[in-house]
């Protein structure tokens, strides 16, 4: 397990998965182009919608995925699975990037004042938008030479802010609904039990260490810890 | 105080490395299998083109009717694969997979209140209270988006008139067909099924609602509200109730679905209006089925010289 999880080649195959859904999408839209109006087959009566939607969805998914990788090294006892952690948080920036720009380009046609409208009176864009501002510095600073001008502590909490952007994503998604809401809050509860196992190994190490809490001592940092 | 008590385990006792490792490989096998199973489930999803519904029959002798658009008909594929019939799921794409089979014959229409001749109708002497006419209306959904479509019926007040309202209805209600058998994704719809809407009584009494029994030639296909549904042009498409089992004249204004889910998102009138936001999304435009840039939205759906007289004196913002 440890030498397939060490390969190069692991990376490249990930690299790989994680561009199926842009493949899928993509070959979507060629073959609606090359049929020609109505694109229902392929993309919907509302095709704009529905790449929205889809890029939506991988959004929270990668978002989800990545929020997975700590417990799951700390769990299953697979420290290695970290060399995946960026690269997949990179692919829930490109794929919010993607639903954002088509939100701009397509929804709106690049009608900025009805879209600074929408950021702040529609509360659902507002999170949205929020969630997506707040993965622009996490994905700057996502370099090893970042952690290195930020110190490992400081670039740590830094990427707490995915954290965030995880739970607006799941209310952007809850309020854009009209009534079905199962499926916002699968990702809700997904979010939520990544969260609270998180907090759960927080309280765990600080009833085992509470002096590290109160003196506040500088603790070695790793690459490690996050 | 923690009394440890001398453990009676030695070093032959550890579990060997490899059955260890046999553990954790066996539970990320578990987890990796789920996963494909999940994904290869959903994956035909992935590829499939939309469903193609219930199979439609001509229509013959059907005239042209008024009020007719000459806008451009949105494609009959965007129309029967683009649905809100949460009977039948709430994915745009579910009820043309999911109402196939739904049963459509026999069928009967309950006319029931302060009538003077209530009756049951079947579909049969539906069909043939009135000659069939075409109307090519405009159709805005609440979502923001619209659809030009030739329906074929006639004004609802025709079978009004037949069963002599009392002077006491000043409302309709209708109620669609609700059988949870041939619906299992009803329950997870998120609203109280059956669905309900309701109209004032003048409103269901004005030529332009529409008594529907098919679009673009043929019979209603099941997703789009087979057998029989309502359409009422000027105002958002869920007013427009689909699959229509019971209608009763009534003295008071009826409960209706999207209202007594949401209240201050869905009122009662629900007239297709601009200037009155939707509290999650404006209404001021919308995206015609088939078109890039977004259009705007028209008062009364573009009705206004038919219907405005009719909210005369009304703040139609306080009754949306």
């Amino acid at each position: 397990m440890n030498s397939i999880l060490t390969s190069k080649w692991t990376k490249v195959v990930v690299f790989l998965l994680c561009l199926i859904p842009l493949g899928l999408l993509v070959w979507r839209v060629v073959h609606a182009l090359s049929q020609g109006l109505p694109f229902d087959a392929y993309l919907t009566a509302n095709p704009i919608e529905f790449i929205t939607h889809r890029t939506g969805d991988w959004t929270l998914r990668f978002l989800v995925i990545t929020l997975a990788i700590t417990p799951l090294r700390k769990v299953l006892r697979l420290p290695q699975l970290i060399r995946f952690r960026r690269m997949l948080g990179l692919f829930a920036f490109f794929y919010a990037s993607l639903h954002f720009g088509i939100w701009i380009g397509l929804d709106k046609f690049f009608d900025w004042p009805d879209m600074w409208k929408d950021v702040h009176k529609r509360p659902f864009i507002t999170v949205g938008f929020t969630g997506f501002v707040l993965l622009i510095p996490l994905a700057i600073t996502s370099t090893a030479g970042w952690i290195r001008r930020l110190g490992g502590k400081r670039w740590q909490l830094l990427h707490r802010a995915i954290y965030v952007t995880a739970v607006l994503g799941v209310i952007h998604y809850y309020w854009l609904v009209k009534s079905d809401v199962r499926k916002p809050l699968e990702y809700g509860a997904l979010v939520a039990i990544l969260l609270a196992w998180r907090f759960g190994a927080w309280l765990i190490q600080r009833r085992r260490n509470p002096a590290a809490e109160s003196v506040r001592r500088p603790e070695p940092t790793t690459a490690e810890s996050a | 105080m923690v009394i440890k008590r001398q453990t009676d385990l030695t070093y032959a006792d550890v579990t060997p490395k490899t059955l260890y490792m046999g553990r954790r490989n066996f539970l990320l096998g578990l987890l990796a299998t789920t996963a494909v199973v999940a994904g290869w489930k959903k994956l035909p999803g992935y590829f499939a083109g939309p469903g193609t519904g219930s199979v439609p029959v001509k229509l013959s002798g059907v005239t042209k009717g008024p009020y007719n658009t000459d806008e451009k008909i949105t494609p009959e594929s965007s129309v029967t694969t683009y649905n809100n019939f949460y009977e039948f799921g709430t994915d745009k794409g579910d009820p043309s997979q999911n109402a196939k089979n739904f049963r459509t014959s026999p069928w009967t229409v309950s006319v029931e209140g302060e009538v003077a001749k209530p009756r049951k109708f079947t579909m049969d002497e539906i069909m043939s209270l009135a000659p069939l006419e075409e109307r090519i209306y405009r159709h805005r959904c609440v979502e923001a988006w619209s659809i030009v479509v030739p329906w074929v019926g006639y004004s609802f007040n025709t079978l009004a008139k037949l069963v002599q309202p009392t002077p006491k209805a000043k409302y309709v209600a209708f109620e669609s067909c609700y059988d949870p058998k041939q619906m299992p994704w009803a329950s997870s719809s998120g609203i109280q099924l059956p669905y309900v809407e309701g109209l004032r009584l003048d409103e269901a009494m004005h030529p332009l609602a529409l008594l529907c029994v098919g679009m673009y030639g043929e019979t209603l296909p099941n997703q789009d509200g087979a057998p029989v549904r309502m359409v009422i042009p000027w105002k958002y498409g869920f007013k427009s109730i689909k699959s229509l089992v019971k209608i009763r004249f009534v003295k008071d204004e009826p409960p209706t679905t999207w209202n007594m889910y949401a209240p201050n998102e869905y009122g009662f009138y629900s007239n297709v209006n601009p200037n009155v936001d939707h509290p999650r999304w404006s209404q001021a435009k919308e995206r015609r089925l088939g078109e890039f840039l977004r259009r705007p939205t028209l008062m009364f759906n573009g009705y206004a010289d038919q219907v405005a007289s009719l909210y005369n004196g009304m703040d139609l913002r306080k009754k949306f």
